[in-house]
């Protein structure tokens, strides 16, 4: 019984109601505690996660409506081109505080430049502002993301 | 990327060893807790590691274990406090692994404030001598353990990169060759610190220890922690403070599939589950009667009131000087204003949340926690167990901003787990969060100026009720109804102000529970005084920048940070319409900060805070990349209360319940801010918060430009704003 669910790769066979939120069946079922709980409400971003390579609020996501879809968690984001570049920029950038909240930034951020190479400031706008940072670490976000675009563009050229 | 650069210490060996193996099983795969010797022992010198104070350990394998005094909640100490240590102690930053301190009020108080906290931004101030002198402790008895070593002088011989050189003959000994000897040694306490010109680390960018983990997941929070078998419980608190649950019908909650046990308290109930999905689904189905109490009619209007009449009559006079009434008299112009500031929540991205394992004789805490001290007495007390009964294993804070320097969130989760079998993680939903903070105090502010014909305030006068924090949190600071806190940014201005005279009237709300905010007293003050200040220059038809540069002749390094951001921000060139710029300056937590804001309005009254310039004397910079970081982070954090921040209270409840009714500034609404640090050698000034309490002000005052409306009541109505069509 149960549901299995592919997450970062990996069979898992959970046994939730239906309507138990993605987010929880990783941190409490599953232990993967990257993943954050901010609001409960899709209104946060921090426990974001890839859904078949979408940025999906974990936290609003029922686990009978995954079924076969590959869920990648920032556990796993590293192992994907633009996850790395996103790392690698966040470090050089120095973007963290608290922290807490990176995680759900990171995916998505990785979610933007893995389907625009050369995002401009509105569409970091529109990929970004659902995910909220109470430490103020935007001005940095949106340096280092454009810096992840000019290395992948770099290695394009 | 350094997995085990953090980890946790706790008191008592046999707990220590088997939280150790508890937690690592537990926690999957995540960091790898220490396994460290109780200090005590090491202190007795009966371990291998080389333990010259209360922040140092060096183990014969050559490991540098670093104890953290002061918390990691985003601003940067565990960085610049390994900063400080690896200075004098001639480490890398890359062969030292941190700790979070246990509870340990002896060892590990902060010396500004009697108790072991983080907070008021003085982690570093409080740090930047003992730290930097325990470093050189321990560097003094490793130089001499090689010396003895090689039977020479130690003058002869120095530390670099973690090995003791003899200079002469080149011969090396590694600091964990020599640990066990410099057990042995007697602990200096003759140390000489370093000049300035001789620091390598201190003042340069240098990276955040902490930030590999925190990319990829494996930091760990108080709410990761999963000892072996956690439930996770979560929790319906009164709805109005001070009421108690009448009844519950719990039968629909224990339906649900995973929920365990229904825990009822007096004025909580608590759904224990196998996971925190079936615990919200639990609390949603519980059919909750309260009983609301006497605060079941409060309103905020009502606090505001009986606010208002407080500064109708005397207070406790926090500063005068001159003779103000006088002055007043004979004064040429006379303003007058009244400012208030809202309830604030704190709304860390962490939810409050505390793990808890009750046992027969112990209970055992893991919490991420700004006073990890005051969590364990105050768990200790409602858990009904001495002191070192109770074991807390502190973490990385998901923010903290004062909220985590309270320990109501511990005594809550002892409440529900001393009627759990095994451990419970008590974890707030967002709504509970926000609607059981304690929050920072509503202000009422009455003030009054006299110009002279030159427009200069001859007299100042300011009488303002709130809550007092201190009084409850630390009584001992509370004297003659005056605390260093709530007056901080309201007396010793920068400015020359000759007849001063400064009152406040302590008035503690009744309903509501107050706590620290970030910035604290000055979130409130400089507001008020830097927005007071730029009416005066108003009402004469000065510049702002010009008017407030002519009362700093005392303060040259106000003055200095004023000219600063007055210049890199163009201040006086023209700007579209409907766009201005408004200015403040602060000394706050020991640093001067000047901000320049630049606020588009539109005819709807909307606000963008378009470009923010600060600049900033804080002495010395530690970590000058820290520096910027935490501007930046004070800026968005006050910008977003000026625009947005206000908790109300109607028929005893919060109103504001998440995201969506209390609102974040975000990414699309961020300005561009530009940090620029003077130079200096003074010591170093706190900044954890000062970006704050100076950005709120530095708005309200471009408003002003912009539009010509002042705003004397936070946060900014925009409908006050709108222009007609």
């Amino acid at each position: 019984m149960g549901f299995d669910i592919n997450v970062n790769g990996n069979v898992h066979n959970v046994d939730v109601d239906g309507d138990t939120p993605l987010l929880w069946v990783l941190r409490d079922v599953l232990g993967m505690t990257g993943t954050k709980f901010g609001c409960g409400m899709a209104l946060c971003g921090a426990c974001t996660v890839h859904i078949d390579g979408t940025a999906s609020r974990s936290c609003v996501t029922p686990i009978d409506t995954i079924g076969n879809s590959q869920i990648t968690t920032i556990e796993a984001i590293g192992a994907t081109s633009a996850g790395a570049k996103i790392q690698k920029a966040w470090l050089d950038y120095e973007v963290v505080q608290c922290g807490y909240c990176q995680s759900g930034q990171i995916m998505s951020a990785s979610a933007l430049l893995a389907s625009n190479a050369n995002p401009k400031d509105a569409d970091i706008d529109d990929a970004m502002s659902g995910n909220i940072c109470r430490c103020g670490t935007y001005v940095r976000i949106r340096e280092a993301i454009k810096l992840a675009a000019a290395l992948t563009n770099e290695k394009r050229g | 990327m350094a997995l085990d650069r953090i980890s946790s210490r706790s008191t008592d060996t046999n707990l220590s060893r088997r939280s150790f193996l508890a937690s690592s099983a537990g926690f999957g795969g995540g960091l790898v807790l220490s396994l460290s010797l109780p200090l005590h022992r090491i202190e007795a010198g009966q371990s291998e590691s080389f333990a010259p104070n209360a922040f140092i350990r060096i183990g014969s394998e050559g490991q540098v274990v670093l104890t953290m005094p002061y918390v990691e909640m985003g601003q940067g100490t565990y960085t610049s406090i390994p900063m400080l240590i690896a200075e004098e102690l001639e480490v890398s930053l890359m062969q030292v692994r941190l700790e979070h301190a246990p509870p340990n009020e002896k060892l590990y108080a902060n010396p500004l404030l009697g108790v072991q906290a983080t907070g008021n931004s003085n982690a570093i101030r409080g740090a930047w001598k003992p730290l930097r002198e325990a470093g050189a402790t321990a560097r003094i008895m490793l130089i001499a353990a090689a010396a003895n070593r090689w039977g020479v002088d130690p003058k002869s011989c120095r530390a670099e990169h973690g090995e003791i050189v003899h200079v002469s003959t080149g011969r090396r000994l590694t600091y964990g060759e020599l640990a066990t000897e410099a057990a042995k040694i007697a602990v200096r306490k003759d140390v000489i610190l370093k000049s300035p010109e001789d620091f390598k680390l201190i003042g340069t960018r240098t990276k955040r220890l902490d930030a590999p983990e925190k990319v990829d997941g494996t930091a760990l929070y108080g709410i990761d922690a999963r000892p072996p078998n956690v439930k996770i419980a979560t929790l319906a608190q009164s709805p109005v403070f001070g009421g108690r649950v009448k009844s519950v019908d719990d039968a629909a909650a224990k339906a649900v599939n995973g929920v365990r046990q229904i825990v009822r308290l007096d004025d909580t109930v608590a759904v224990v589950a196998d996971h925190m999905g079936a615990a919200k689904k639990g609390l949603a189905a519980l059919k909750i009667e309260w009983d609301d109490g006497p605060h079941s009619r409060l309103a905020t209007e009502e606090i505001s009131r009986q606010l208002e009449m407080a500064t109708l009559g005397p207070g406790a006079v926090a500063q005068n000087k001159g003779d103000a009434d006088k002055a007043m008299a004979s004064a040429t112009t006379k303003v007058e204003a009244i400012y208030q500031v809202p309830f604030l929540a704190h709304a860390a991205m962490e939810p409050m949340n505390c793990t808890v394992h009750f046992r027969q004789n112990e209970c055992e805490i893991w919490i991420g926690s700004q006073a990890v001290a005051r969590v364990q007495a105050m768990a200790a007390n409602a858990a009904g167990l001495p002191l070192d009964r109770v074991i807390v294993h502190n973490h990385l804070l998901g923010g903290g901003f004062g909220r985590r320097l309270e320990a109501d969130g511990a005594v809550r989760a002892v409440e529900i787990a001393k009627h759990v079998e095994g451990p419970v993680k008590v974890v707030w939903t967002r709504e509970e969060d926000i609607q059981h903070d304690m929050y920072r105090p509503y202000w009422f502010d009455r003030l009054s100026a006299g110009l002279d014909d030159q427009g200069r305030p001859v007299a100042w006068k300011n009488r303002f009720a709130g809550s007092s924090v201190i009084a409850r949190w630390l009584p001992p600071a509370f004297n003659n109804g005056l605390d260093p806190d709530s007056t901080e940014g309201a007396i010793d201005l920068v400015y020359d102000l000759p007849n001063f005279h400064v009152e406040y009237v302590r008035v503690e709300p009744p309903g509501i529970p107050t706590a620290f905010w970030r910035s604290v007293g000055p979130s409130h003050n400089v507001f008020v005084t830097e927005s007071f200040i730029d009416e005066l220059a108003a009402a004469t038809k000065q510049d702002p920048v010009a008017y407030r540069r002519a009362l700093l002749d005392k303060s040259p390094r106000a003055k200095a940070v004023l000219d600063l951001a007055a210049d890199k921000a163009g201040w006086g060139k023209a700007l579209p319409k409907g766009t201005g710029r408004g200015v403040s300056l602060q000394l706050a937590f020991g640093s001067y900060l000047a901000q320049v804001a630049e606020v588009e309005v539109s005819t709807s009254g909307a606000i963008r805070v378009r470009r923010v310039v600060c600049a900033v004397d804080c002495g010395t910079a530690i970590n000058p990349d820290t520096v910027q970081a935490q501007i930046q982070s004070g800026i968005i954090f006050g910008a977003t209360a000026a625009l947005y921040g206000e908790i109300t209270l109607k028929n005893g409840r919060v109103e504001q319940t998440n995201f969506d009714t209390y609102q974040m500034l975000r990414m699309n609404e961020a300005p561009t801010i530009e940090v620029h640090i003077v130079q200096s050698s003074e010591p170093p000034g706190g900044l954890g918060e000062a970006g704050t309490s100076a950005i709120v002000p530095a708005i309200a005052n471009a408003i002003f430009a912009a539009t010509g409306k002042r705003l004397r009541k936070m946060p900014v109505d925009a409908s006050a704003l709108k222009q007609p069509v």
